[in-house]
């Protein structure tokens, strides 16, 4: 099939940047959307045309890597799906196809169609975790966990960082992906040691990015390509209002050990 | 580490990851080590960059792919090696020649990330059939042809080859040196699988 489409370009953060239409005349149906950009660089190269930046990785929707707007929808707007797992099948012969990169404050363009998620490695990295010695993995059921809570803190767990529910967000909020963290480690025995001062600097992080509020959308529901829920959102908020009434300085808590 | 007991000794690991952090921060630019290898990167990517070939560098991966996996996949013989390895020079030679990477190094620049890595892969795929040559046994899915019992089974040779192959890197266009690890089994000894 033959289609158009309508890129946007931006050589570098500083460019203004603007869409730039390519006609994509050999397009097979069984080819991922991104195989069809792979086929689309091969022929600008060869034309000594600078290709189209984006970014990949796995290539089976598993790594977060993957993600644009496609005709304004994140990863295309089709159920559970990443760009890499979107075939060309659903496309027809003559399409126009609009391609743009996560527009949010916190998420600056490099190039093209590839955007910095810096912001949410520094989410992370301001409590998405648990303070336990490492070393050897622990033996199985060591520590009982009820099957509801396994269920739930892998539900949340499936979130893979790709930034479509900032994206899809009209405030580019990024609670959702703040409450997929919160929410796979709060369901857990392990992550209760840590699980207010979690909250509280997770939150602080996501507003110091430059992440705006949430105001309950659900766009970010139904864009997200691995089916995280809204409820992750209240439990952040529940672990948040908590956490700010209870929580003391680690300085008056920490003593002899 | 205060007032934990460092059970596993992560503390101490740590704090020697952090010195080494410190040395490599404080690393002279100076040193002749540290100009050599910054003159040898910029050589290799000014290359890459101002050639003026005409093919892409996905069409060269594709074809270094093709080679190792005709004749280096899980079942190999010598004839397919021996292909392999005047094949893979033969394309590398082409690929310094006729590789065309736009833009510049100072950009974010996937087409010339890409370069750099399949450049790479020359090596790596040219040392695998080295090696799987070299190696005159079955091993696993390692499986060389000539070596199988009649039953088509793996073939292990144990006396000569109960190694780990460390391959040194002699510089372009020579052969690597090989060095031997043996491999010991004081307990249970590798033997012919049987599913029998």
């Amino acid at each position: 099939m033959k289609l158009i489409l309508h890129v946007w370009r931006q050589k570098n953060p500083q460019d203004k940047g603007g869409m730039v239409r390519y006609d994509a005349p050999n397009v097979n149906e069984h080819m991922s959307f991104l195989e069809m950009l792979d086929v689309l660089n091969e022929s600008l190269i060869e034309k000594g045309e600078d290709p189209i930046a984006f970014d990949h990785d796995c290539r089976e929707g598993i790594c977060g890597m993957c993600g644009m707007m496609i005709n304004g929808k994140a990863h295309g707007g089709f159920k559970g799906t990443t760009v890499c797992q979107l075939h060309m099948r659903h496309f027809k012969d003559g399409d126009e196809i609009y391609l743009e990169p996560w527009r949010a404050k916190a998420f600056p363009v490099i190039k093209d169609l590839a955007v910095n998620r810096a912001s949410f490695d520094r989410i992370i990295a301001a409590g998405g975790f648990i303070s336990v010695p490492t070393g050897s993995a622990p033996d199985g059921n060591t520590i009982p966990v009820k099957k509801q809570d396994a269920d739930l803190a892998m539900d949340a767990a499936a979130c893979i960082g790709c930034g479509a529910c900032v994206a899809a967000c009209p405030n580019a909020a990024a609670a959702l992906f703040v409450g997929a963290k919160i929410s796979h480690l709060g369901h857990l025995p392990q992550g209760q040691v840590e699980r207010d001062r979690r909250a509280l600097a997770m939150v602080q992080q996501m507003n110091i990015e430059g992440f705006a509020n949430c105001t309950n959308i659900g766009e970010c529901e139904a864009a997200c390509p691995k089916d995280i829920k809204l409820e992750v959102i209240a439990r952040t908020n529940r672990d948040y209002i908590k956490a700010s009434i209870t929580e003391r300085p680690e300085t008056t808590t920490a003593s002899a050990g | 580490m205060h007032g934990q007991r460092d059970v596993l000794g992560i503390g101490a690991h740590l704090q020697r990851v952090h010195r080494l952090g410190d040395q490599i921060a404080g690393a002279d630019a100076d040193d002749p080590a540290a100009k050599q290898a910054v003159a040898n990167s910029t050589t290799i990517t000014n290359k890459l960059l101002n050639g003026t070939g005409n093919r892409t560098v996905d069409s060269f991966h594709r074809e270094l792919g093709k080679i190792v996996w005709d004749n280096c996949g899980m079942a190999r013989n010598e004839a397919g090696l021996k292909k392999a390895l005047s094949q893979i020079p033969a394309l590398r030679e082409k690929f310094w020649k006729n590789v065309r990477v736009l833009g510049t190094n100072e950009e974010f620049n996937q087409s010339l990330e890409r370069a750099g890595r399949v450049a790479d892969f020359f090596e790596l795929a040219e040392l695998m059939c080295l090696d799987a040559l070299d190696r005159k046994e079955s091993c696993g899915g390692h499986f060389r042809e000539e070596y199988q019992t009649p039953e088509g089974e793996a073939l292990r040779d144990d006396n000569n080859y109960s190694y780990v192959a460390a391959w040194e890197f002699q510089g372009e266009g020579r052969s690597p040196a090989l060095t031997k690890e043996p491999l010991t089994f004081n307990y249970v000894h590798p033997s012919q699988r049987s599913y029998k």
